[in-house]
């Protein structure tokens, strides 16, 4: 079926190459990783996005855009990731596998290169970023900072994770924040990206019909031009243990017609490096994690108290987070029954169904993992930023043991550390 | 079984039409570990006027959708949980047009597609079930109404058509569901929920003849009567209105552009009509379209705008839209360019490049099973094969490209709706 190889192209630089030929296209990635920084997070998040402007031979978007078309429509996208505390920078590629070339052209060794060609040989204006590039997609950054208020019911986990981490790397977004955006010049990041290229650790993905050599070949040619560096940056994660004494608990006040609960917490240092992460992730689905939690079920269609509500887990942070959309007047109700489920969940209140289907779900989730690039893409990436080499086949294994128990002992270790509720204003 | 080969793009297509008149598709898919399934009615959010055994009926706007979520609801319990049980991630959704129950699953495939075609076949309601729904589907309502992505595309379909029933919403409103009843719905499940008037799509490690055997076994023997629909007066070419605008809590001024088009045919002649109209957009305001890099220079678009051809029985649109600080000087730049293009024709080698790249972007997205099963239950509606674009797409014309911008692309076709920023009013 497909066969998988991970080998350093140069120090601190990772390919992971997936050799199938289950798909029409080649995906490929190259990620930056470093770790997240309120200094440098807004920069790093923009470099991607000016990078994609224009490179030295293909100056700008159209000529960007006709290359990639004579590529059989081949996408070259910005990714900025977030994986625990690392932030992930770069690009994600898919392009039309070999086999479907109308006339049995090769793709990947043209595509690798021009993925290449817009990390490391970008245009240049002075030695340094064009000015245009980099205030065009400043305010672009900026518009997608100050437009993450639009979507309330991913402001309001947004929110909570602010509060919830604030003296915390987890606390800084991904894309930075307005005001280190807002001083960033094309001098400044220029010198950021070059500091980037030097000290990230760089993880390279490859998912198609090529043979690991070819991708290899291909892969070193196209980043020649990273600077030699045998001292990259690793990947770190800092986990807090417990919340705080109390919940603390915000209200804030927009217009909408819809309120929005959000409640965090943390897992008493259960994460995905423990022997019992298995035992977390069928709690948490269990709780919140499926069509088929407690959350789903009881919450939202016996009680009929919200629209919605679901829980995530952050399996480096080890943070478990609830997210709900409400009516205004039932903010009381929906806490108490959201923390209710969870104290059915430690006192093992838990049918024989909901275990087995948490089961089987997580299970086939793992597994369908293997059926997607861009899904195979997202798990490796986090496999890499979590220093770990498990396969989805393997980790998918591990919840074949877990007890009901163990399952309990995970969900006694939820400390409730911080509620959000995004409420209506009054007229 | 009938079977269709698709070489180009390397897809197979097994066909039969069942005693019952269902349509059943299976693409076998041996190297996968997931399988799909996808159940659909020709019958959407549009369809509220019909007449069934010699009697008119007109019904609140929204039922469709009501339906459906009140579908999952069987004897014993509720077949959401079943699948989920097994580790299937089920759901389901109402376009305007169609009405498609599926899911997808690592293992028990045949179970799970047993419930499937069982718990769609088999309305199971009460008044009081119906009831209870209303509070969960008004809290959806609610919650699309407060989406700013939304709410601009209704006003959209609002603005464009006169009295075609695409410019109601799916979902409906607070008002019309609460006139739905028990009734209502079983009159609706008759209606269009006849096998002869549906369709099975699968894709995965499954053999083709089992599938129809295990459907046959399922469903009902028999074809029954299907409704006849009816989507009021012939449209006229202009829109009904060349500006709706509204205020809601964004950031940035948020627009949609439309142009109307041309009934399309049913048949091939309507895949025709949606590859030129994809096409011609490309060329237009494509990514690697001239105007595209000018509006991205002159900062009046960025990265969240996008564009393409939609349809529907009785009508078809271009739409283009997204943030933008000055949408009126969008608008204009697109109808100088349409203007352009009239006089000058769109450039030869753009033409051949796109076409390319559309192509492959085509071909890559079949990928997804479900892009693959939606696509051919879809196109059977309109009367095609899926994936005859891939043979179809040769035939596509410049001058096609150049004679549907000069027709639809004009001043008295153009809507555009807006979504500005709120003012004042803090809490």
């Amino acid at each position: 079926m497909s066969q998988v190889k991970r080998r350093e192209l140069f120090p601190g630089v990772w390919l992971r190459a997936v050799h199938t030929n289950k798909f029409k296209s080649a995906y490929l990635s190259v990620t930056l990783m470093s770790p997240l920084d309120p200094e440098t997070a807004g920069a790093n998040a923009l470099i991607p996005s000016v990078l994609r402007r224009g490179t030295a031979v293909h100056p700008d978007m159209e000529s960007l855009s006709a290359a990639l078309d004579g590529l059989y429509g081949g996408a070259i996208e910005p990714a900025v990731r977030k994986k625990g505390e690392t932030q992930c920078v770069g690009f994600a590629a898919s392009f039309l596998d070999d086999a479907y070339a109308l006339e049995g052209e090769q793709i990947l060794e043209p595509a690798a290169a021009l993925l290449g060609e817009v990390l490391l040989k970008p245009y240049t204006q002075d030695g340094v970023f064009s000015p245009d590039y980099t205030a065009g997609e400043k305010a672009n950054l900026l518009d997608r900072i100050r437009g993450q208020i639009n979507d309330k019911r991913t402001y309001a986990t947004h929110r909570l994770t602010q509060l919830m981490c604030g003296e915390e790397a987890f606390g800084v977004d991904k894309l930075g924040d307005e005001a280190h955006v807002e001083a960033i010049t094309p001098a400044s990041l220029w010198q950021r990206y070059q500091q980037l290229l030097r000290e990230a650790a760089v993880e390279v993905y490859y998912c198609g019909s090529a043979q690991p050599d070819r991708v290899e070949a291909a892969m070193r040619s196209a980043l020649a031009g990273l600077p030699v560096n045998g001292d990259r940056l690793d990947p770190d994660c800092e986990v807090r243990i417990s919340a705080g004494p109390e919940p603390r608990v915000v209200e804030e006040a927009m217009d909408v017609t819809q309120g929005k609960l959000a409640m965090g917490f943390r897992t008493g240092g259960l994460t995905c490096w423990e022997e019992d992460y298995p035992a977390l992730v069928l709690c948490n689905a269990i709780f919140g994690g499926t069509t088929l939690s407690k959350l789903f079920l009881n919450v939202r269609e016996k009680l009929s108290l919200c629209y919605y509500a679901s829980s995530v887990l952050e399996k480096m942070k080890g943070l478990v987070l609830v997210s709900s959309g409400i009516e205004f007047d039932k903010y009381q109700q929906a806490r108490d029954e959201i923390l209710a489920q969870l104290d059915n969940i430690r006192s093992g209140k838990i049918e024989d169904w909901e275990l087995e289907g948490a089961r089987r779900t997580v299970i086939s989730g793992n597994l369908a993992t293997l059926d997607d690039q861009a899904r195979q893409e997202e798990f490796w990436l986090g496999q890499a930023a979590a220093g770990l080499d498990e396969t989805a086949e393997e980790l998918a294994a591990r919840f074949e043991a877990v007890t009901r128990e163990q399952v309990m002992e995970a969900a006694r270790k939820l400390e409730l550390d911080t509620i959000y509720f995004l409420k209506g204003k009054e007229d | 079984m009938e079977q269709v080969n698709f070489s180009r793009v390397g897809e197979r297509m097994y066909h039969r039409v069942l005693e019952n008149g269902l349509n059943v598709f299976v693409f076998p898919k041996p190297e996968f570990r997931k399988g799909y399934a996808f159940f659909a009615t020709n019958y959407g959010g549009m369809d509220m006027r019909f007449c069934l055994d010699g009697e008119w009926r007109q019904t609140p706007a929204g039922v469709a959708h009501y339906l459906e979520h009140k579908m999952f609801d069987t004897k014993q319990g509720n077949a959401l949980q079943e699948l989920a049980a097994n580790g299937a991630s089920p759901n389901a959704f109402t376009s305007s047009a169609i009405t498609g129950y599926y899911f997808e699953s690592t293992e028990k495939f045949e179970e799970n597609l047993r419930i499937l075609l069982s718990f769609v076949s088999i309305p199971w309601f009460t008044q009081e079930s119906v009831d209870k729904e209303q509070g969960i589907i008004g809290q959806e309502i609610g919650m699309i109404e407060d989406n700013p992505d939304w709410k601009v595309f209704m006003n959209l379909m609002a603005a464009l058509y006169k009295s075609h029933p695409i410019r109601v919403s799916v979902a409906g409103s607070v008002e019309s569901i609460s006139r739905i009843t028990a009734d209502t719905l079983y009159a609706c499940h008759k209606a269009f929920y006849d096998p002869a008037n549906m369709v099975l799509c699968v894709a995965g490690n499954v053999d083709p003849e089992h599938i129809c055997d295990v459907a046959r076994e399922i469903l009902p023997k028999e074809a029954g009567p299907i409704a006849v629909k009816d989507y009021g007066e012939k449209e006229p070419d202009r829109a009904a209105q060349s500006v709706v605008e509204t205020a809601m809590e964004v950031s940035t001024p948020i627009f949609q552009l439309g142009y109307k088009g041309d009934v399309p045919e049913k048949g091939e002649g309507g895949l025709k009509q949606q590859l030129v109209g994809e096409l011609a957009m490309e060329a237009l305001v494509g990514n690697s379209s001239p105007l595209y890099a000018k509006l991205y220079r002159e900062g009046l678009i960025n990265q969240n705008f996008s564009y393409g051809y939609e349809s529907y029985p009785g009508c078809s649109f271009l739409y283009a839209g997204g943030e933008s600080r000055d949408p009126y000087a969008v608008r204009q730049a697109v109808a100088d360019e349409a203007a352009r293009i009239g006089r000058e024709g769109i450039d030869a080698q753009l033409w051949e490049r796109l076409k390319k790249g559309v192509y492959g972007a085509k071909v890559r997205s079949l990928n997804s099973f479900e892009n693959l099963c939606v696509g051919q239950a879809q196109a059977f509606f309109a009367g095609f094969d899926f994936l005859r674009f891939a043979d179809l797409f040769a035939s596509v014309t410049k001058e096609d490209g150049e004679k549907l911008i000069e027709n639809w692309v004009t001043g008295e076709r153009t809507a555009l709706s807006l979504v500005t920023p709120k003012r004042g009013k803090e809490a």
